[in-house]
Formats: structure tokens, C-alpha cells, sequence
């Protein structure tokens, strides 16, 4: 995987002056989200302290420089006095080792600081976003979060570490270097402090409209990179159609269009930064032009017009420093609200109530869950919760399958049951249900298998048993209890799932497979594994360590689908979830890992997702979902002798219509 | 990285550890000099503006002394203002001067390192559209793009970031440096002197932030792989209760990411006050010793002035220099993996003087594999296969994995050029073909039916870009694939999303199929192209076969012998070789025969 189009900045320097960062158009709220980082800094509010004093430390030090240049020209020059030189000689070093040393404080603890608080966020940030809903996860692409908690995190470092400090310091130089510059002459300092100041504007400006082409620059180079992508994923199609210079065509226009915006930014740069050279220098030939009057006049001594000169070059940093902090603090404010936009986000899904604040009249005993320990991790040790009693069962007798009449046997037996009342499901903000009227029941240690045709919601309705989706209507209960009145964890200790698209982690083959369970010995792992039919591990180049995901070893389909098979296996789940777990693995090896995962779901219960009879075959009854409701319930022969929908799905032959067509000879299942 | 068994083994990259080196290689210079070839004249311009600008820099203060000297007294003395009006002037002059040179150099340096950008971007796409599969295959799209992206955005941002500053940061402190000599060379002297500590300062500097700059790059990385793997899992992060766990490990990369920076800060914290530092010491110095020496009327007032004034721009370039010497650094070792890259020649060279193909007279032409052999690396795959397939038959082609099918897919789609003997097209070596001959002629359809975003429409194109609206649509209904796409909201111009993720496997292979038939080749492979589909689209795809074969060449390759059905013949291959050749009637009675057996065992899954 590639993390393009996000554009980080991978420098562990920060140059101070960063020339362009992204930049959304400022809100009126700036101030309030700027407030909101408030807590975060709080804790350092006695480095922020020692940071200001040590920054008005060195910049006193700096200005007290020119004024020492006076004293050498006016004192000790003038009159001769070498005594005087080596005392102010040495007053010079001090001071400027005063700032020397008070920069190396500000900087250190500036350091500690915002690093601090940028890992702190940072921290917060990731631990709330794992927290939430996967619907939410569905409507952000990861690399408009990633930009939040990289891009949009440095903004903010960048203006609490700097941004603040640098205002305050700014703003007293500035005033300190004109007042003193009036005390040296009251009309020529007047005359500067109001020549400079306006470039305040222009500098602003500047960085307002340079953020703009930079964030275009920004954009463009992401299409691109989404091209390249794309190109480079697609280079088969590409090769095999001999697309080479269409490609070719498209990525050129692209790359042109970043070429013209990135040189009118030159053009931009180029013109600012003659102004930062102009303006100064302008100033300093008024000043010679103007000072010198004033000393032929006798108001100014030749000290203190080279004092004069010296001072008022100070007068540029602060200046330049505001237009960038007034830039970097829109930048910090748009950056916080984007990130306190995630924050703001609730999770739609979390634990049930705490015991005995129980509504739902079938659970009243629920109270058995707070002695779960928290975060089981051996499964197995995990004792199946009382089952309460549940003499209203749920579900509507005239459904299909709505027989519960096992629903108090989990104890006996060892499994759970799960049951399916009267589900419907709706994506947020869509019309219409996706899953309608949905009542099953499963028995426990039974599987049962999920057909149906692409896009009748077969895997939404797995979705819903851990969990990663609340139903709509209806409830689902595991032994009776209505999932929603579980802890999170423990449902989802007890459920365990292997999806059709396998998401494996940059990570060893072994914590890839003890994914749910870290603590799991060796040997669980290994009979996870086994049962998995993914040996193939152990010849890995490092075995079980052998990295894997897309940082590491590429595995295929087939493989990963098995890794993830192990996965859900290890977790030794009261009901397992299934999502065609072997669909793209070869004909011989589905062959291996159907009689091995027949052996596992002897004692667990089990809805298993179905496009092959093949896979079928794992199941005790099979529900055939047709546009979001159960069309039937059956065995497969019974299926396949009477639902002409459920023989479509599973045989390959045409309808009798076009059969006739065919010339050549059909296979005919069963 | 030890420290972390959770992350496992990998084998490091190749590319990225050669890279550190600082220096440019000889390929890197060549591909440089290559690149900046045509633009001799900007380069020369650019540095002289550098150059005149720097100057101007280096006249003010020079100029501020005189105007001290030479202006004032005689205004003082006599009230004569001409001196101190011509100084000013002059330096009028100088200041007007600077700011069109600077601007000029800025903008002129842009458009050079924007155009080298250009260049390379367009050089290296091309260049990985060139290469062939097999290179794609081992080089894995991965660090094709960070080549692309990265790597050309490290080589962009030092030219944005300030190479331009860097040289002029350069030639500023040699121009300041002889200033100073020439002014007073005693003094001059005194402030070269703080230059030893301050060359031993940036070289520490250097050394500590190469290092931190690794670190910090590589800690960010993983920190950005973690997060961006929680979010893109988060339904298996989450059904696995794995949020504890993460938390830890992502606490232990976001502290190691909190190091490296601190560590970077640490460095700057003191390497700029150490600067400013030795700038101030000097200063001091510069002040008492030109005091004496003005006293002692070696010097003048307005020269120490100018010595002060010099001073500042003598040091304030070394702080840019050292965070300049990162990016320097990023965009060496950038250019050393692009030049890397381009050095590679492409395995599938285009032929130096192509041949015509004869006219093709009906739907197909013929196909024969000449004793060609073909092997991966060390590993043979094809041992001297001899196979003709007459013109308009449908051949399928099977066997276990591994049995080497791919290979004579992709040896048919010059993928790969055969190590020995020849694949030949209607009688042509396919190597005496050029690309876009080849390519009306054979085309190759697999499971990966990969579609660009843009419309329906767009991707069906893609076979045939001069197709106008018309033939597209008639495309897509003679393969079947009409109906659903005038169900979807936009019909032909349904937009069908990052790598057509807004359609079903079944319908991404339908919008394939009906691109490879508007792209009507004489040859068409089929390599495993339904194995991922459910049956319902699986069925929908054979209809649509049936209309796409028609008269043409066909090369058939699946696991699921469904599709074998529509073959007139069947071939069985293993370990590179036909075992069994014959139409499937044939093969299927011969009840012992490899294919009989393959047949029984897919039919008993079926059951």
C-alpha cells in the first residue's frame, strides 16, 4: 500500500518556515477551535512560561546589541577610551551569550513540548477512531483521516510551538525596536515604525494566497498519484490491450497541469521574496539619506544612527514572522476543526446498559455478564453466559424456521444458540431496507448456510451478529439475550468471523492469526492453523515470523482466506461467521479445507455464507436470501428438488429457453 | 525493529538501503545532466542572476559605510549634500537591482526545476508502460508509484524548498568573505577565524540529522501503516476485540515516531543557538577590535559599520544551509533509485524493423508455439512446447497449478518473450511485431478484470479509443452486459468508482469482456476470467463468451471446467507439457485420461 495523496511531510526537521502547507477557507469559528486545544496544552503551561521568558530573555539581549554599537561609536571612539571598548566589547559577548543560551531554552523545552502534544493527540486520536462504527469508517476514505492525525496534526504543533510564542515575541520586538528607535530620534523612528508596518499586510496576504496554490498543488499532485495508481495496478489491462500512449496522453496532461500551478507559485515566491529584500532595504536608504540630516542637524549622534540602522533591520523578522503566524494560526484553527471533527463523532454502537438498567423483558437475568471478565482472552475459558429463561421467544411462528424450541440447550451441549427476529436492516441516509423481516434460528453446535445471488444481503446480515452494524428493527439474541444488552466485548468474544474479502495486517503470520487472541500459545496457533489448511505457513521464509500483509510477504487470494479462516478458528467462538471463506481458494485445496472445517463446526454453531455447493455441503439447512428477505428454508436436496430460484443459483446450466441453443453437451449438478 | 516480533521478518527492499549514499553516482549525474541538457542557457542565466543579486546584497552595506565616511562629514562640515545624495542614489540603485535579480532568479530557478519534474515524471511513466510484465510482476506496484510519487516529490521540493537559496546562501558567504578581506583584511581575518568552529558545528550537524531524518522517516512510516491498516480493517479490528492491543502497539510506534522527532528538535535546538553563538562572539570581537583599529585610525567608522552589517549575512546562510542538507540528501537518494529504474532495459524490446501481418481473412488467425521453452529465474516452467491452434478454434487449456497454463497465456500476449523457439501469429514471430500490431491482434482477459474510474462508457473504450458512442453501446449489448448497465442511474455513463468498486465482480467482467470485444482482436485469451464470479454470473459471462469467441482464435484457461465446455478442444497440460490433446467428447469417454479424472472430481464438488 501506498500512502499517496496524502501529502505528509516527512521531514523531522521542521524548517520553522514551512513554505505551504494545505489549507481550508477559514470559518468563523477559528477562535473557538483553536480554544479547544486549550486542554492539551494545559499540562505544559509552565513550559510555555519558561519558553516566553526565555524567548523576551534573547530578544532583549538582541536589541540591547545596537544600543552597545552607539555606546562604542559616541563613547569609546569618540573619546578615545580603550578602557571603555574592552568593557563593552565583553558586555557584547555576555549579551550575546545570554541569547545564545535562552534560544537553546526555548528551543529544548519548545521541543519537549509540542512533540509531547502532538503525541498525546495523536494517541487520542487513533484510540478514538478505532472506537468507532465501521458505518462511519464506510463514508471516510483512510487517507482523509490519516491527513488528520499526520497533515492536519503538524499544523497544529507547528502553531502551539511556534505560532504562540512567536506572536507575543513578535509583537513586543516590534515594539520595543520602535519605541526605542523614537527615543533615538522621535520623527525618523515614527517615520519607520509606519513604513514597516503595512508590509505586515502584504506578508499576510502573501501567505494566504501562496497556502491556496499550494493546496492546489497539493490536489493536483493526488489526482495524479491516483492515476499512477491506478495505471500501475492496471498495467495488465493497460499492456494487454496496448493502451501505452492513451496512458501515456493522460498522465501528461496531469503532470502539466501541476507544472504550471507549481510555476506560477515560483512566480509568487519570486516576487514576495524581492519584496522581504526591497522593503528592508528601502527603509535602510531613507534612514542613511534622512539620518544624516539629522546628524549634520546635531539630533542624532553617528552612533545613533548606526544604532538606528541596526535596529530598525530587527524590524523585518518580526514582521515576516507575523504574516506567517497570522497564516499558520488560520492553518491551526482549520486544522483543529477537522481533527475535532472526529472527535465530535459518537460511537453508534457501544455497549449495552449495565445490568439491572436492563429494558428487555426477555433478558432479565442478564445480569450474569458483569462476572465476564472484561477482555476474555482465552476464549475458552470464557464461561458461556446463564441463559436466561425465555419463555417468549422471539420470532413469529409462521416464519421459516422459527423453531426455538432448543433455545435453553447452550448448557447442555456446550453451544449457543442464535436467533434472528424479525431483522430488518437500512443503511443510513439510503431508502428502503436492505434486509426485510429477517427471523431465523440457529440450534447450537448447527450450521447453517446463507445463499443467495450477488447483492441479496447475505453478508449484511452477518454484519450484524458482531455487531459492525446495529439492526434496524427486530433483534437478534445469542441464548435469548438481545445482543445490544451485551458488553461489546463479550459478544464479540463469543462471536468470531472469516469475511470473503480476508484483511490481513502488516504483521507476523503468527500475530495475523492471534489477531483476536494474543496471548493464544503456540499450539492453538498450530491447530488453527492446521484445521485452516494454511500449513503452507510453516514454509514461509521465517515460518510463522514472516511478515505478511501489504508491507510484507504477498500471499494469494486463496492464502490469505485461509490465514483468515485460522484467525476466526483460534478464537474457539461460540458461533462462527463465515463469508464464503474458500472462494478463492483451488479446486483440490477446497476439497482439503471443507473436510477440516466440517470436523470444527461439529461442536460450534455456524452461519456460513455459500456460492458454491461445494460450500454448501458444510450445512445442516440452508436459507436462500432473495432481495433482502428468506425466500425459503431447506435442506439442499430439499431446495434444489423444489426452489427453481435456489437450482438457478447452483447450477451452472442455462434455463430450458436457452439450452436449446446450445450445441454443446451440459453438465448437469447433482 | 527486533523489538517488535509482532511485525515479523520481511526481507528489506533492495532499493532503499543502497540509496544513503550522499553522493551522486555517475548514473545519477549522466540522468541529471541528460535532464538539464535543453536547458544549458536557463541554468547559466539563472546562476548570473544568483549571481548579480548577491552582489547587489554585498554593495549595501559597503555603500552605507561610504555614505558614514564620505557622505556625512562634509554635510556636517559644510552643509554639501552631494556626497551623501550620490551614495544614496547609488544605493537606490543597488536595492532596485536586488529585488529584480531575486525575483527574476526565484522564478527562473522554479520554471528550471518545475521543467526537470515534468520531464522526469513523463520519462519514468513511460518507462514503467514500456517494461514488461514480468518486470511489473517482480517490481511490484507498490514502488512503481513511490517511484512516481515520493521519490519525484523529494526531487521536486528540494528544487521548491531552495536549491536556490542554497547557491546563493553559498555564494553569499565566498562574496561576504572577500568583502571582508578587501575592506580590512586584519578584521577580515578575525571574523574568517569563527569559521572553524563553525565548520566543525554543520559537520556534526550534518552527520546527527542524516540520522534523524532516517529515523524520523522511518518511524512515520510505521506509524502511517498502523494507522491506515486499522482504519482500511477496521470491521476485523474490531470483531476481534482488537482495540487494546492496538493501542499498545500503535502507543510503542507513535512514542518511537516522538523520539525520533525530539531527536531532530534536540539537534536544531542546539545547532542554532551554537551558530548564533559563534556570530555573537564575533560580533563581540569585531566591536572591540575595530574599535581600536578605528581609534588607532587604521580604519574608519563607516567600515566597521559595514563590517556589522556584514556580519549578519555572513551567518544567518549557515542555519539554511544545514536544514537545506536534508532535503539535498532525500532528493540524492531519490534520483539515485529513478535513475535505477530508467537504467533497466525492457525484457520485451519493441522490434527494429516490424513486419506486416497478412491480411486477416476471417474472424481468427492462427497460432503456433515453436519449441519454445520458457522458465522463471532458475525454474523451468515450459520445456520445448510445440502447439498449433488453427485459425478460429477454441482451445482450453488445463491442469493443476503450477502446470504452466499462465505461462503459455502470457508467452501467447508477449508478456514474455520465450527464452528458446518462437510463438508465431499467423506464421510472424511475434517479436518482429511492433506493440500496437500486436495489440489489435491479441488480446488477454483475466480474473483481475481491472476497470480506471470514469464511466462505463470510458472503460469500455479503453479497447478501441477512436469508438464513438454508437459502437460502444453496441458492445456492451452483443456481450449481454446492455441491461444491467442501462439499470444503473447514468446508464453508459454510470460512474463506476475507484477501480470499478460500484460494480460487482460480475459485472467488472462484463464491462471487460465488452471492451475486449470492441477491441475485436483475431486472438483472444481467457485466463481464468470467471473463476471469481458466483454462478449466476458466471452464467451470464459463458452467454456472453458464446457471442465474443464467434470466429476468432481462442485460448481458454480455467479451474472450474464449466467454461471448459464451450472448447472445441482440450488440452491437458502438466509440469510444461501436453499430456492429453483432443476434442472434450474424446477425452471425457477415455475414462482413465487425466481430464475424465479432473472432470469426475469437479462434478463430485457439485454434488
Amino acid at each position: 500500500m501506498t500512502f499517496r495523496g496524502v501529502a505528509i511531510s516527512l521531514q523531522s526537521v521542521p524548517p520553522e518556515r514551512s513554505r505551504g502547507q494545505a489549507r481550508l477557507p477559514a470559518q468563523e469559528t477559528s477562535a473557538a477551535a483553536l480554544r479547544r486545544i486549550g486542554p492539551y496544552l494545559r499540562p505544559y503551561l509552565p513550559q510555555l512560561a519558561v519558553m516566553l521568558t526565555a524567548a523576551l530573555v534573547g530578544v532583549a539581549a538582541q536589541l540591547a546589541i545596537p544600543l552597545l554599537i552607539k555606546s562604542v561609536i559616541d563613547g569609546a571612539i569618540a573619546h578615545d577610551r580603550r578602557g571603555l571598548l574592552i568593557a563593552l566589547g565583553l558586555a557584547a559577548i555576555g549579551l550575546g551569550t545570554a541569547e545564545a543560551v535562552s534560544n537553546l531554552i526555548r528551543r529544548w523545552v519548545q521541543g519537549s513540548a509540542v512533540t509531547a502534544i502532538e503525541k498525546t493527540i495523536r494517541g487520542d486520536l487513533y484510540a478514538h477512531m478505532q472506537r468507532l462504527h465501521p458505518g462511519f469508517h464506510d463514508s471516510w476514505q483512510s487517507g482523509q483521516l490519516l491527513s488528520r492525525a499526520t497533515t492536519d496534526l503538524s499544523a497544529i504543533r507547528r502553531f502551539a510551538g511556534f505560532g504562540i510564542i512567536f506572536f507575543i515575541t513578535s509583537v513586543l520586538t516590534f515594539a520595543a525596536v520602535v519605541i526605542l528607535l523614537i527615543r533615538l530620534n522621535w520623527w525618523l523612528g515614527l517615520l519607520t515604525g509606519c513604513v514597516f508596518a503595512p508590509v505586515v499586510v502584504v506578508c499576510t496576504r502573501f501567505e494566504r494566497r501562496y497556502r491556496v496554490l499550494s493546496r492546489r498543488a497539493q490536489d493536483q499532485q493526488g489526482d495524479l498519484a491516483t492515476y499512477i495508481e491506478e495505471a500501475a495496478a492496471g498495467i495488465r489491462v493497460l499492456k494487454a490491450l496496448g493502451r501505452r500512449r492513451e496512458a501515456g496522453r493522460r498522465h501528461a496532461e496531469g503532470a502539466a497541469g501541476i507544472y504550471r500551478t507549481q510555476v506560477d507559485k515560483a512566480r509568487m515566491l519570486g516576487s514576495f521574496y524581492a519584496l522581504l529584500d526591497l522593503m528592508p532595504n528601502a527603509v535602510i536608504g531613507m534612514i542613511l539619506l534622512l539620518g544624516a540630516f539629522a546628524v549634520g542637524w546635531h539630533e542624532l549622534t553617528l552612533g545613533g544612527l548606526v544604532a538606528f540602522i541596526t535596529l530598525a533591520l530587527q524590524l523585518v523578522w518580526p514582521i515576516e514572522a507575523m504574516g506567517y503566524i497570522l497564516a499558520s494560526g488560520q492553518e491551526a484553527a482549520t486544522a483543529a476543526q477537522r481533527i475535532f471533527e472526529l472527535f465530535d463523532t459518537v460511537p453508534a454502537i457501544t455497549d449495552g446498559p449495565p445490568a439491572g438498567e436492563t429494558a428487555t423483558g426477555s433478558a432479565p437475568e442478564a445480569a450474569a455478564t458483569p462476572e465476564i471478565p472484561e477482555t476474555p482472552e482465552t476464549p475458552e475459558t470464557l464461561e458461556t453466559p446463564e441463559t436466561p429463561e425465555t419463555p417468549g421467544s422471539p420470532g413469529s411462528p409462521g416464519s421459516p424456521g422459527s423453531s426455538l424450541a432448543g433455545a435453553r440447550t447452550s448448557q447442555a451441549t456446550g453451544g449457543t444458540q442464535l436467533a434472528f427476529a424479525r431483522v430488518a436492516f437500512g443503511y443510513p441516509g439510503a431508502d428502503g431496507n436492505v434486509l426485510r423481516d429477517i427471523t431465523l434460528s440457529l440450534e447450537p453446535g448447527k450450521t447453517l448456510v446463507l445463499a443467495g445471488a450477488t447483492g441479496s444481503g447475505k453478508t449484511t446480515l452477518l454484519q450484524l451478529v458482531p455487531r459492525l452494524a446495529d439492526v434496524t428493527a427486530g433483534s437478534i439474541r445469542l441464548d435469548g439475550t438481545d445482543i445490544r444488552d451485551l458488553p461489546l466485548d463479550v459478544l464479540r468474544a463469543r462471536v468470531a468471523c472469516a469475511f470473503e474479502e480476508p484483511t490481513l495486517f502488516s504483521a507476523s503470520v503468527r500475530e495475523n492469526v492471534a489477531f483476536g487472541a494474543p496471548e493464544a500459545p503456540s499450539e492453538d496457533i498450530a491447530a488453527a492453523l492446521a484445521a485452516a489448511q494454511a500449513e503452507f505457513a510453516y514454509d514461509l521464509p521465517w515460518g510463522l515470523d514472516t511478515r505478511i500483509g501489504e508491507q510484507g510477504m504477498s500471499l494469494s487470494g486463496g492464502q490469505r482466506q485461509r490465514i483468515a479462516l485460522a484467525r476466526a478458528i483460534l478464537s474457539r467462538p461460540d458461533v462462527l461467521l463465515l463469508d464464503d471463506p474458500l472462494s478463492a481458494v483451488d479446486v483440490q485445496t477446497e476439497a482439503r479445507a471443507t473436510r477440516a472445517l466440517a470436523r470444527v463446526l461439529t461442536h460450534t454453531t455456524a452461519l456460513v455464507v455459500a456460492h458454491r455447493p461445494s460450500t454448501v455441503l458444510l450445512g445442516d439447512t440452508v436459507a436462500l436470501l432473495d432481495g433482502g428477505v428468506i425466500a425459503a428454508v431447506g435442506t439442499h436436496s430439499e431446495l434444489m428438488a423444489s426452489v427453481p430460484a435456489y437450482r438457478d443459483l447452483m447450477t451452472m446450466s442455462d434455463e430450458p429457453g436457452d439450452a436449446k441453443n446450445e450445441p454443446l453437451p451440459r453438465i448437469r449438478a447433482g | 525493529m527486533t523489538a517488535q516480533p509482532w511485525r515479523g521478518v520481511a526481507a528489506e527492499q533492495r532499493d532503499e538501503d543502497s540509496a544513503a549514499a550522499a553522493l551522486l553516482r555517475s548514473r545519477s549525474r549522466r540522468l541529471l545532466g541528460d535532464l538539464l541538457a535543453g536547458s544549458r542557457g536557463r541554468v547559466a542565466l539563472t546562476f548570473a542572476l544568483i549571481a548579480i543579486a548577491s552582489l547587489a546584497a554585498l554593495a549595501g552595506p559597503w555603500l552605507v559605510g561610504i555614505g558614514i565616511d564620505r557622505g556625512i562629514p562634509p554635510l556636517s562640515r559644510d552643509g554639501d549634500t552631494g556626497p551623501l545624495l550620490a551614495v544614496t542614489a547609488a544605493f537606490a540603485v543597488t536595492v532596485v537591482v536586488q529585488a529584480i535579480a531575486t525575483r527574476s532568479y526565484i522564478y527562473s530557478m522554479g520554471r528550471l526545476g518545475e521543467r526537470v519534474v515534468l520531464d522526469l515524471r513523463k520519462r519514468l511513466f513511460a518507462h514503467f508502460q514500456l517494461m514488461s510484465v514480468s518486470f511489473h510482476d517482480d517490481y511490484t506496484s507498490g514502488r512503481v508509484i513511490s517511484r512516481q510519487t515520493s521519490d519525484v516529490d523529494a526531487i521536486s521540493a528540494l528544487f521548491e524548498d531552495g536549491l536556490d537559496s542554497l547557491v546563493s546562501a553559498v555564494l553569499s558567504l565566498l562574496l561576504v568573505g572577500a568583502g571582508m578581506l578587501l575592506l580590512d583584511w586584519p578584521l577580515g581575518l578575525v571574523v574568517l577565524a569563527g569559521f572553524g568552529p563553525l565548520v566543525w558545528l554543520t559537520a556534526w550537524f550534518r552527520q546527527e540529522s542524516a540520522i534523524a531524518y532516517r529515523r524520523g522517516r522511518e518511524s512515520i512510516a510505521l506509524v502511517i501503516v498502523q494507522f491506515v491498516e486499522t482504519m482500511t480493517g477496521i470491521r476485523a479490528v474490531q470483531a476481534f476485540r482488537r482495540q487494546r492491543r492496538n493501542d499498545e502497539i500503535f502507543g510503542e510506534l507513535n512514542s518511537g515516531y516522538y523520539d525520533a522527532s525530539l531527536r531532530s528538535f534536540r539537534l536544531v535546538a542546539v545547532y542554532a543557538p551554537a551558530i548564533t553563538l559563534v556570530g555573537n562572539v564575533i560580533t563581540g570581537v569585531v566591536l572591540f577590535y575595530g574599535g581600536l583599529r578605528v581609534i588607532d585610525g587604521d580604519i574608519k567608522v563607516g567600515v566597521l559599520v559595514t563590517f556589522l552589517l556584514y556580519l549578519r549575512r555572513f551567518f544567518d546562510p549557515l542555519q539554511d544551509l544545514a536544514q537545506f542538507y536534508n532535503s539535498f540528501q532525500a532528493a540524492g537518494a531519490a534520483l539515485e533509485k529513478i535513475s535505477g529504474v530508467l537504467a533497466e532495459p525492457p525484457s520485451v524490446p519493441s522490434p527494429a524493423s516490424s513486419v506486416r501481418l497478412p491480411d486477416r481473412s476471417g474472424g481468427g488467425r492462427s497460432v503456433r508455439f515453436a519449441g519454445v521453452t520458457f522458465g522463471y529465474r532458475a525454474e523451468s516452467v515450459i520445456d520445448g512446447l510445440d502447439l498449433e491452434l488453427p485459425a478460429g478454434q477454441t482451445t482450453a487449456l488445463v491442469g493443476t497449478t503450477g502446470a504452466g497454463k499462465t505461462t503459455v497465456a502470457r508467452l501467447l500476449a508477449r508478456f514474455y518473450d520465450p527464452d528458446e523457439g518462437r510463438v508465431l501469429l499467423d506464421g510472424v514471430d511475434l517479436r518482429d511485431l511492433d506493440d500496437p500490431a500486436l495489440r489489435a491482434e491479441v488480446v488477454m482477459i483475466t480474473q483481475e478484470n481491472f476497470l480506471f474510474s470514469g464511466t462505463i462508457a470510458d472503460n469500455i473504450r479503453l479497447g478501441k479509443p477512436t469508438a464513438d458512442r454508437a459502437e460502444i453501446e453496441s458492445a456492451g449489448r452483443a456481450i449481454g452486459a446492455d441491461e444491467f448497465i442501462t439499470s444503473l442511474p447514468g446508464g453508459y455513463d454510470a460512474d463506476v468508482g475507484k477501480r470499478g468498486g460500484r460494480l460487482s465482480a460480475g459485472q467488472r467482467q462484463l464491462v471487460s469482456f465488452a471492451r475486449a470485444f470492441l477491441a475485436a482482436p483475431a486472438v483472444l485469451i481467457l485466463d481464468e476470467a470467471t473463476s471469481l464470479l458466483d454462478i449466476p454470473a458466471e452464467r451470464m459471462v459463458q452467454r456472453a463468451l458464446r457471442t465474443m469467441l464467434g470466429e476468432r482464435t481462442a485460448l481458454i484457461i480455467a479451474h472450474r471446467l464449466s467454461t471448459v465446455e464451450i472448447a472445441d478442444r482440450v488440452i491437458v497440460l502438466d509440469g510444461g507439457r501436453i499430456v492429453q490433446d483432443g476434442p472434450p467428447g474424446r477425452l471425457l469417454a477415455a475414462s482413465d485420461g487425466r481430464y475424465a479424472r479432473m472432470h469426475q472430481s469437479w462434478q463430485s464438488g457439485l454434488a
